[in-house]
């Protein structure tokens, strides 16, 4: 829509509703109901995406799903990976799925999260849940070339402690002395000493500066809406940042109708948006 | 199946008793001949060999909700304006089978359902239903991803049209640009003449294939009287056109009026049966449905017609996007009228009246328009 990522996309002529097929290498529980699959293809072609990209995975006889990839580009040859919250049977099959499960795989789909748009400038991170899959790979990338960016921020938010995605890589990440990691819980027992309260609470203490700053959000839509309203509070402006929508998607390439928001099909002209076009549709109740 | 667009040949006059050797002449040609015929109290696209399987004679009755077939008082075969079908079941089939797996041991292989070319001949196609079919056209075949079933239907098929010698009720294709005279994408073009007591047909070639066709036929050279009475005809339909709507400023009328009170009023009538996005001529959608063997050794994908108006349609983890008639009934209209221009370069509506007649409570779109229009908060 307003700005054009970096997106790797499947070859035209290939029929974009035949998934390939796939092989589940790994599967990693990573919280109680959410798993990390890491899968390998078949033809032995490993699929260059781009982070913020997605997939539609198929189990085979259930159905499929639009899934983020939440691995890293510049190991997309040793196998993709997805983080996967069981929530219904299509997604609840996909986490299932164990070592040598044949899985399907199409994509990757979309417009993805604008990697090099923040070089030189500051970047702000702020994720909620499952949010965090999606922007995993932009992480990866930005700590792949740490020196091309400014500050760093991630602000992550979970529901209680026991909801902390990809906790250990967290505290790996937070021993860098280059990046600013700031994590809070919904709310916690007493054996949390962490911040508690929303997300978007963690904004006006990170350090950035507004001016010069790209951010990114994702998770769910009312707290991105909020995350994107603190920021603006913040000072950085619409066109800086970019959030990532959800919608009801059957094809990935704009022929089936489901996810459209306004004028966008969200499965090719998202799911990341830059703000200053989203935040008028967002405005829109159940547009 | 490329045209050259209207009036690019001679005209010709086929009679009556002879129109029988169009359809001959495309059965010998290898199409599937598709027309209207009268089935169950309505006028439907099927499959014809004969012209006796026309409707001749009849005609319809449309209004918000109704429709009825009636006697005319001459044998006229294209008597009527548009039915419930469309040509999209043809081209952009209800169900379509997209693949099938099967397991055999540790190995799992995906057979693509290969597109079936399928050579239609559309008999008796409307000038809105020439531009319903351009406009799927640019959804699936001009998109970075075209449809390869709808291209396998699409590419051969032979048009012929129809000027339409009578408007229905809810018909406003006059406001929409898009007819009563057809005008291009076709491959023969008929008129339908029964003045001065002799029924014939006025005939013109719009393509190469059209022109081949046209050769095989009985005719003779078009008079200029007979021209005049098809632009008689022609005239005599536009102005009697059962609906308008004012359609140059609809696009961005209903982007500045997401919320206004009026899709409460009409989320009061709907019933979010689907009805109106089944009939029509150019919506699209689709959802996938997945099969499987009670082994689990083979399953099987296939993708059927899906509107917009079910709660499946939006639904993520949560709830659905749309959760009310409200949201539903903007989304297919402001889709229709005006996002439609955004992402295809056309509007998605072209004056068909299906929608108006087949809503089962008789909502009208031309109406809903008005009403925003006329009450637009300043």
């Amino acid at each position: 829509m307003a700005y054009t990522a970096e997106a790797p996309a499947i070859a035209a002529g290939d029929d974009p509703m035949v998934p390939r097929i796939g092989r589940v290498r790994r599967r990693v529980r990573e919280l109680s109901d959410v798993w990390t699959l890491t899968v390998e293809m078949e033809d032995g072609r490993p699929l260059a995406f781009a982070p913020g990209q997605f997939n539609m995975l198929t189990a085979f006889g259930v159905g499929e799903a639009a899934i983020s990839i939440s691995g890293d580009r510049d190991r997309a040859d040793s196998g993709l990976i997805h983080t996967i919250r069981a929530v219904g049977p299509v997604s609840g099959a996909l986490t299932r799925l164990g070592p040598g499960d044949v899985i399907g795989v199409r994509g990757p789909f979309g417009v993805g999260w604008p990697v090099d748009a923040a070089k030189g400038s500051d970047v702000v991170i702020v994720a909620g849940g499952l949010g965090l899959a999606p922007l995993r790979p932009l992480i990866y990338a930005v700590l792949a070339s740490r020196k091309d960016y400014g500050r760093f921020a991630l602000l992550f938010g979970a529901r209680t402690p026991a909801d902390i995605l990809f906790r250990r890589e967290i505290e790996q990440w937070r021993r860098r002395l280059d990046v600013e990691i700031q994590v809070t819980v919904d709310t916690s027992g007493e054996d949390w000493y962490g911040n508690v309260g929303v997300v978007t609470a963690l904004v006006p203490q990170a350090s950035f500066d507004p001016q010069n700053t790209i951010a990114y959000v994702c998770g769910p839509e009312v707290m991105m809406r909020f995350g994107a309203a603190a920021l603006r509070d913040a000072g950085v402006p619409d066109t800086a940042m970019y959030l990532s929508m959800e919608r009801n998607m059957k094809c990935g390439v704009g022929l089936c109708g489901h996810c459209q928001l306004g004028t966008a099909f969200v499965c090719r002209d998202g799911p990341v948006f830059r703000n200053d076009v989203l935040r008028p549709l967002m405005a829109v109740k159940e547009l | 199946m490329t045209t050259d667009g209207a009036g690019s040949g001679p005209t010709a006059i086929i009679e009556r008793r002879d129109l029988q050797a169009l359809f001959d002449v495309l059965l010998q040609r290898g199409y599937r001949v598709v027309g209207p015929t009268r089935r169950d109290e309505a006028i439907v696209y099927d499959d014809i060999a004969v012209i006796d399987q026309l409707p001749a004679g009849w005609t319809d009755e449309q209004e918000g909700g109704r429709y009825r077939l009636k006697r005319r008082e001459d044998a006229a075969l294209f008597g009527y304006a548009v039915g419930p079908h469309s040509w999209k079941k043809f081209l952009h089939a209800p169900i379509q089978q997209l693949w099938r797996a099967r397991r055999e041991g540790d190995k799992t292989t995906v057979e693509h359902e290969p597109p079936r070319p399928e050579r239609f001949a559309l008999v008796g196609v409307r000038a809105c239903e020439l531009h319903a079919i351009a406009i799927q056209d640019k959804v699936f075949l001009n998109g970075e991803h075209a449809d390869p079933h709808y291209r396998a239907r699409r590419n051969d098929a032979f048009i012929v049209s129809v000027n339409c010698g009578k408007a229905g009720g809810t018909c406003f294709c006059v406001s929409m640009n898009t007819g009563p005279k057809v005008a291009g994408g076709f491959d023969l073009n008929l008129t339908e003449l029964l003045d001065g007591g002799q029924h014939r047909f006025l005939i013109e070639a719009g393509s190469d294939a059209g022109r081949e066709v046209l050769d095989q036929l009985p005719k003779r050279p078009a008079t200029s009287q007979d021209a005049k009475a098809a632009d008689a005809v022609i005239a005599a339909t536009a102005s009697s056109m059962g609906r308008s709507m004012k359609s140059d400023d609809v696009h961005q009328l209903l982007l500045r009026n997401l919320d206004h009170v009026r899709w409460n009023n009409v989320a009061e009538r709907c019933l979010a049966c689907s009805n109106c996005t089944m009939v029509c001529p150019t919506c699209f959608c689709t959802s996938v449905e997945e099969a499987s063997d009670l082994t689990g050794t083979e399953s099987s994908r296939s993708r059927r017609w899906d509107s917009c108006f079910t709660m499946d349609y939006s639904y993520v983890h949560g709830g659905s996007v749309r959760s009310t008639t409200r949201s539903r009934y903007r989304q297919w209209m402001t889709h229709k009228l005006s996002t439609w221009h955004d992402q295809f370069g056309t509007s998605g509506c072209v004056g068909c009246g299906r929608c108006i007649t087949w809503c089962p409570v008789g909502i009208d779109i031309t109406e809903e328009v008005a009403a925003i229009r006329s009450s637009e908060p300043h």
